[in-house]
């Protein structure tokens, strides 16, 4: 469970990974829906997303979500650098439920609903692509 | 004490559940203990919208990462391949991808031909029937007439090319490659009570339509009707020996930790090449001082994976993306050996389809495709829906000193101890990769992919499981003998993966099933002579 200044600075640093974008009409990953899902997705990786906020904090000097944008910027950039696994479960976890919104799925062109029961439609292909490979003599070792 | 059973099998994967089927006409009275659950298809990950995430929380492939129960911790940190497994009913074929490739001849005579390793004290020929009953079980989809492949006939037809398929076949004809479409254990239409796959596009984290063939589904469920029992959420600790030397029984602890003795006049491991090791070990004994059937002290010793490359590509057209079975067509153009590659043996290309939303960012950031900040959303259009390639299984030669032992500190949950892994990747193994990059970045090259990313070996890709018992002739050489029985302890079989000579260069389910179809086949056959 996150304190209410550390899920604030989670918000920041979400909202820095995706913005979101007028362009294709997506929120950001802050936005409040997600950032709830967020919250409620950490699970077993709740330590490792304390530990990098806690970090992020130590290297503000205070809280990183009260640094000016600038600020928070280039913080956030050292820390990528310094990577590690704690970073990587808390980026996983943000990306995970910013890919399951039902905003963003419908952006991507996708229907808003798990796999199944539905399923999804493949082609069959074209199987005259085999022609070359059936012509060709066996491959195999007889083993004796 | 609990009433004995004339056949204990310990696990129910996708050996287990062959062996005990074969074994149910004989209307011996068959148990299997199980650690595992029963899993519930209604609640695989594929039916709700947490589709993608679970399958790197509650079904992630690595046990130490899932965390189960039902599972037990494995040390893979001295190991550069880590261990992927499941424990359930079903084991592995749970999560498996459903790639159902046979051996080739060659891959019983690996010695004769190519001057490595050991042949097989089998040979394909004698496989085939069982190939062919394991099949029928299973119910594979496929083509018939692959050049690559000794002649046999898949009951179902190939699962779709698709855009992915085609694309890359196309980079294969350029190159005069061979490829086919895979054999899978996917029902493409119905099939014996299955319905056909709807490409949900999330097979490795269980089928929720029952199209793929878990064992869950298709063996387990003849078997009991065939009256085996099978009980769950029972964790064996040790073989136990009379004072004839013989297997007399298991210890296991059942869901509340409370411990039991089975007696059992025949028992059969099928718990994988790390569990069944694991439990050989922890069954020492003052008569068994160095493991339960290791005499020979080869019991936890040639542990083979697959060293598998991965290598994708970026295409300008919308591929198949998150649609459709992750199984598509193999190429085996380098599976036997030509001494001019700079190796022995050889390998499989098995192509894949594309990821979902969520793979497909996680993946896109890792490997430095997906930035932060404003340009994201432009990048993670260009991957996707945009991805497609293909993993190299590269043959693994048994190396004595790659191997399975006991961790000295690491326990599982009723304090038993866990399997520490000890493992190097080969130079022949190195130089296979390397091989298998190359030639998959041509292939990609060739189908039209403006970008590449590759990685080898796949760092968590230690999926199968192979050699810690090995068969053959030599006691002095091996576990079991060339039927599984222990060289040592003559009513102990051995019927998973461990008993492999050689890994060859394809996933190794169907060859397990029919060698364990095989072995229950020579128990039947020899039942009145069955421990002379």
């Amino acid at each position: 469970m996150l304190s209410a200044d550390q899920s604030r600075s989670l918000r920041c640093l979400a909202e820095m990974m995706i913005p979101a974008s007028a362009e294709y009409g997506m929120p950001s990953a802050g936005d409040d829906v997600i950032l709830g899902d967020i919250l409620q997705s950490l699970g077993r990786d709740t330590d490792h997303v304390i530990a990098v906020l806690q970090t992020l904090d130590a290297m503000s000097a205070g809280r990183f979500a009260d640094l000016d944008p600038g600020r928070r910027e280039a913080l956030a950039a050292r820390l990528r650098e310094t990577g590690g696994e704690a970073l990587m479960c808390l980026t996983r976890i943000i990306l995970q439920c910013y890919y399951r919104d039902d905003r963003v799925m419908r952006s991507l062109g996708m229907e808003a609903r798990p796999p199944f029961p539905k399923g999804f439609e493949v082609e069959q292909g074209d199987w005259s692509l085999l022609d070359p490979v059936r012509a060709r003599p066996k491959l195999y070792r007889d083993a004796g | 004490m609990k009433d004995p059973v004339d056949v204990l099998i310990i696990g129910a994967g996708a050996s287990s559940a062959a062996v005990a089927w074969s074994l149910a006409e004989t209307k011996m009275h068959i148990l299997c203990l199980e650690q595992g659950d029963w899993m519930k298809p209604s609640e695989y990950p594929s039916t709700a919208r947490d589709w993608e995430a679970r399958q790197l929380n509650d079904f992630h492939h690595s046990p130490n990462r899932r965390a189960r129960d039902t599972d037990y911790p494995i040390n893979d940190a001295d190991s550069p391949i880590k261990i992927a497994n499941f424990n359930g009913v079903g084991g592995g074929t749970v999560l498996y991808a459903g790639h159902f490739p046979r051996f080739h001849p060659s891959d019983f005579r690996v010695r004769t031909l190519d001057g490595v390793a050991d042949d097989w004290p089998i040979d394909h020929a004698t496989l085939e029937p069982f190939y062919a009953e394991n099949d029928r079980m299973m119910g594979v989809s496929g083509l018939a007439g692959d050049p690559a492949y000794p002649p046999h006939e898949p009951m179902m037809p190939p699962l779709p090319l698709g855009k992915a398929g085609a694309t890359l076949a196309r980079g294969l004809n350029k190159l005069g490659w061979h490829w086919w479409p895979s054999d899978s254990a996917i029902a493409s239409v119905d099939y014996e009570g299955r319905a056909k796959c709807i490409n949900l596009g999330h097979c490795t984290s269980g089928c929720a339509q029952g199209a793929k063939a878990s064992t869950d589904i298709t063996y387990w469920p003849a078997a009991i009707r065939a009256g085996v029992e099978l009980r769950t959420r029972c964790r064996v600790r040790e073989i136990t020996t009379n004072e004839h030397g013989m297997a007399s029984g298991v210890i296991y602890y059942d869901a509340n930790g409370i411990e039991h003795f089975q007696p059992a006049e025949v028992v059969i491991l099928a718990c994988n090449a790390i569990g069944t090791a694991r439990i050989l070990l922890n069954s020492a004994s003052a008569r068994f001082p160095n493991g339960l059937a290791n005499s020979s002290g080869l019991v936890g010793k040639n542990l083979m994976f697959h060293p598998y490359a991965r290598i994708v590509g970026y295409f300008d057209e919308t591929l198949d993306g998150y649609r459709g079975p992750g199984n598509c067509i193999w190429s085996q153009e380098f599976y036997e050996t030509d001494r001019s590659r700079g190796f022995v043996r050889g390998y499989t290309f098995e192509f894949s389809r594309g990821q979902g939303p969520v793979m497909a960012a996680v993946h896109g950031m890792q490997i430095g495709r997906l930035p932060w900040g404003t340009e994201h959303h432009r990048a993670y259009r260009r991957l996707f829906c945009h991805r497609t390639g293909m993993v190299a299984i590269c043959e693994d030669l048994p190396d004595e000193h790659n191997m399975v032992t006991l961790d000295p500190v690491l326990k599982d949950t009723n304090g038993i101890p866990a399997p520490k892994i000890t493992y190097r990747l080969s130079e022949n193994s190195r130089r296979m990769l390397d091989h298998a990059v190359a030639r998959a970045s041509e292939i990609l090259r060739a189908a039209g992919a403006q970008d590449l990313w590759s990685e080898a070996p796949i760092p968590d890709g230690g999926w199968h499981l192979m050699g810690t018992a090995r068969m053959g002739i030599d006691p002095a050489r091996s576990v079991v003998n060339e039927w599984g029985r222990g060289h040592d302890v003559k009513n102990l079989f051995i019927v998973d993966g461990s008993i492999f000579v050689t890994s060859a260069g394809v996933n190794p389910t169907r060859t397990i099933q029919a060698l364990a179809l095989y072995i229950a086949d020579n128990i039947k056959q020899r039942l009145a002579t069955l421990f002379d």
